[in-house]
């Protein structure tokens, strides 16, 4: 708006300097008056940061098990001792069956393990069985729970029936299973999901913010005015990026605040690596919303492609959430033409497992690739609809 | 009296018509209601899993014996399991972790089957990439189970006593324990809800930033019915949404539906009128389309992952169980996922329209009211 008025009409391109701060400077200045803008890039990024860091969680522990035994006697009650001894399950006794289903459908308890009256004299005879039951509606959590229960139990029926095999416990092996955790010893999932959150907020800066801020000016019709005036359409797409470029770097900086004293995940890799990543994927993430506002020129039509090409995907299909390896291959195919898949794997590696060179040159080149023809294309269609 | 209901349902009717019509005569905006649900249904169906279908392993077996032979025999026949690489020595382990070429390196001692057949414990080493510890975790679970029906195969051929107990393991409602069993249900309300919004949030702040509002203002029609023909459109376009979901659940991916039609529709009318009402009061508030989108965003976010769509309510802390209470999403999914799960009547699952009521009572009035009393 403020361009100092030095006519120069002969020589614009030594102009491009301070032509181009002093759009920034009003492009900020609008950016900063607009309480949504900061809505989205401040207060969301802080909401999700607390949401994920202390809010979601996929790890089970003390899971409650109903325990209804309907034999009482000492044998039954070892049978299912196992299970107060895993940090994942705690049990509560129970002696009728339909007080268990009662709180099975209120989802009280996970699961039901049923003794039945029967046990000791079919143990006596070596056929005794133990029923587990756990609640399918939640399949992730299901699958741990029936997994420790099972293995508790199973382990409680191995002690039983080497005290009833004459008592030869150490005459066959078995095999032992000893198991380290790389790079998450601790096993806990924030030391997944926070980093992830990083490239979730720059997608949500870059892309969503992007694409619909210049489709709200392609639709007002308020770029083609600026068009026409001595400044230069690079110059004025710079200008507007450059302020949604700044908020996303704030973005990472308080996801590396939060992950280092907040939530304590450690950062193997290192911290200019990281930073350096990070732009590359924002050119990307700003190049992608600036080709979507460019091509739909429409509000409501940019925000519905924002979210459904950028947003959502790089939630759900870039490895974020739910694991790129489980998924058949046409969904994998998918999710590995997502730029958010390459910077996803590369910001967990670089926290969790360190400076992994060749992953790293890797991943930037292709993030690099993308930033390039995506521009390229942002360019180009703009250009063209200049016409 | 009798006249004049007539009269006001009248009026309502022809907004709703106009509503319909300015959201459905855009070509581009008829394929972005359809189109992107059945796509992202689809996608996302295939997408949402914790189920362990694919792991790449990588052996070192320094012991080259029948006995490891046979355990590893046991791993590869799972299906799930398949061998990336073999290893020859324990410093080639970092290099194939580091570049994820696999996700599990077993490590077998030269002496495991001097071990076994000395009755001793022959330990194996697993080591996992943890930098998704959810997959890890199910990987060693995976491996421990296989180890252990190993175990049990061993004791039998060596004559060691058989576990006098059964296992009789059963999931009720999901019988193979699948994630998507629960995450379509739950995408049948989720989904629909991102759009409702987004297009409610729209229909106020696009005629304000246009100036058509102050027009509709100064017509013959009430603030309460402004809000119901704006409220009715999105309502109807929200539930045609959930409608193409549940077709792709039902049809596609072929989950069974327990309950009845009846009892699922109730739930869903009761939520999409509450998202409309959030919708709206957003619209309300907001001085334009930019706005309105933005703050919707914001509250889209926090409000699809503190639904127990994708991690479960009771694994949060207190402090968030209580800030799910206002979300409209959490009691729909819970209702959506047991009448189609579980097969349960309104009788089981009314307690979540108490909610949905609550936040549709307070916020289609209070968007009503803020028409003519916005604050900016």
């Amino acid at each position: 708006m403020t361009v100092p008025a030095q006519p120069q009409p002969d020589a614009p391109r030594s102009r491009f300097w301070p032509r181009l701060i002093a759009l920034t400077r009003k492009e900020s200045r609008q950016l900063m008056r607009d309480p949504s803008s900061l809505a989205i890039g401040i207060l969301l990024p802080i909401l999700l940061i607390l949401i994920f860091g202390y809010g979601l969680s996929l790890d089970v522990k003390n899971a409650p098990i109903a325990v209804v035994l309907e034999d009482t006697s000492p044998t039954a009650v070892q049978a299912v001792s196992g299970l107060q001894l895993t940090p994942y399950i705690s049990p509560v006794m129970l002696t009728s069956m339909r007080e268990a289903e009662a709180l099975m459908h209120q989802r009280k308890v996970d699961g039901i393990v049923r003794v039945p009256g029967d046990f000791s004299r079919r143990l006596a005879a070596g056929d005794a069985s133990i029923q587990l039951i756990v609640h399918g509606a939640d399949a992730a959590k299901a699958t741990i729970v029936l997994r420790y229960a099972s293995s508790a139990l199973a382990q409680d029926a191995l002690r039983a029936a080497d005290r009833a095999g004459g008592g030869t416990p150490s005459g066959i092996g078995r095999v032992t299973i000893e198991q380290r955790m790389w790079f998450n010893a601790a096993n806990d999932s924030t030391w997944y999901l926070v980093p992830g959150l990083i490239v979730l907020i720059m997608t949500l800066v870059g892309a969503f913010l992007t694409a619909l801020v210049m489709a709200r000016e392609w639709e007002r019709g308020t770029l083609e005015a600026l068009f026409v005036t001595p400044v230069r359409p690079v110059e004025i797409l710079l200008a507007k990026i450059i302020p949604y470029f700044g908020i996303g770097m704030a973005g990472l900086l308080l996801c590396l605040l939060a992950a280092r004293f907040l939530f304590e995940v450690p950062m193997y890799g290192s911290l200019a690596v990281i930073v350096v990543s990070a732009m590359l994927y924002l050119i990307v993430a700003v190049a992608v919303g600036l080709v979507i506002s460019s091509v739909t020129r429409n509000q409501f039509l940019a925000s519905q492609v924002a979210l459904i090409s950028s947003f959502l995907p790089s939630l759900m299909l870039s490895g974020f959430l739910f694991d790129l390896r489980n998924v058949p291959t046409a969904v994998r195919i998918v999710g590995q033409v997502l730029p958010a898949t390459y910077f996803m794997e590369l910001i967990r590696t670089l926290f969790l497992a360190g400076n992994v060179w060749p992953l790293i040159l890797r991943n930037c080149a292709i993030l690099l690739a993308y930033a390039v023809v995506l521009l390229g294309v942002a360019r180009f269609v703009t250009r063209k609809k200049l016409d | 009296m009798n006249g004049s209901l007539i009269e006001f349902l009248r009026r309502v009717a022809h907004l709703c018509r106009k509503e319909l019509l300015v959201i459905l005569k855009d070509p581009s905006s008829r394929v972005i209601l359809v189109v992107p649900a059945l796509m992202q249904s689809l996608l996302f169906g295939y997408a949402a899993t914790y189920d362990l279908t694919h792991v790449d392993y990588a052996l070192l077996d320094q012991s080259r014996s029948g006995a490891s032979t046979a355990l590893i025999a046991k791993l590869d026949g799972t299906g799930v399991f398949r061998r990336a690489a073999t290893l020859d020595s324990p410093v080639q382990i970092a290099p194939i972790v580091n570049a994820q070429e696999a996700l599990v390196v077993i490590q077998i001692g030269p002496r495991f089957e001097q071990q076994l057949d000395a009755g001793e414990q022959a330990s194996i080493q697993l080591i996992l990439d943890a930098r998704n510890s959810n997959t890890a975790g199910s990987a060693a679970g995976f491996v421990g189970s296989v180890v252990e029906a190993f175990n049990v195969e061993w004791r039998q051929r060596h004559g060691g006593a058989q576990a006098p107990v059964r296992i009789e393991s059963r999931a009720w409602f999901n019988p193979n324990l699948e994630t998507r069993w629960n995450f379509m249900p739950g995408m049948i309300a989720a989904l629909s809800m991102i759009q409702t919004l987004l297009l409610t949030a729209l229909s106020v702040a696009r005629e304000r930033e246009q100036g058509t509002f102050d027009q509709l203002l100064v017509t013959p029609l009430s603030p309460t019915e402004i809000m119901i023909g704006k409220a009715v459109p999105p309502v109807f376009i929200g539930l045609v949404q959930s409608t193409l979901v549940l077709l792709v659940t039902l049809l596609w991916f072929r989950v069974p539906m327990a309950g009845s039609l009846l009892t699922l529709y109730t739930g869903l009318v009761f939520f999409t009128v509450a998202s409309v009402g959030i919708g709206l009061s957003i619209s309300a508030v907001s001085a334009n389309m930019q706005q309105a989108m933005l703050y919707t965003f914001v509250l889209i976010m926090p409000m699809m992952l503190l639904s127990g769509l994708t991690t479960p309510v009771s694994n949060m802390p207190r402090a968030l169980q209580i800030a799910t209470l206002a979300n409209p999403l959490r009691f729909a999914i819970d209702l959506v996922q047991r009448v189609y799960l579980e097969g349960v009547g309104l009788l089981t699952v009314w307690h979540n329209l108490i909610p949905l009521f609550i936040i549709a009572a307070i916020t289609l009035p209070l968007a009503a009211w803020l028409f003519r009393h916005r604050l900016v």
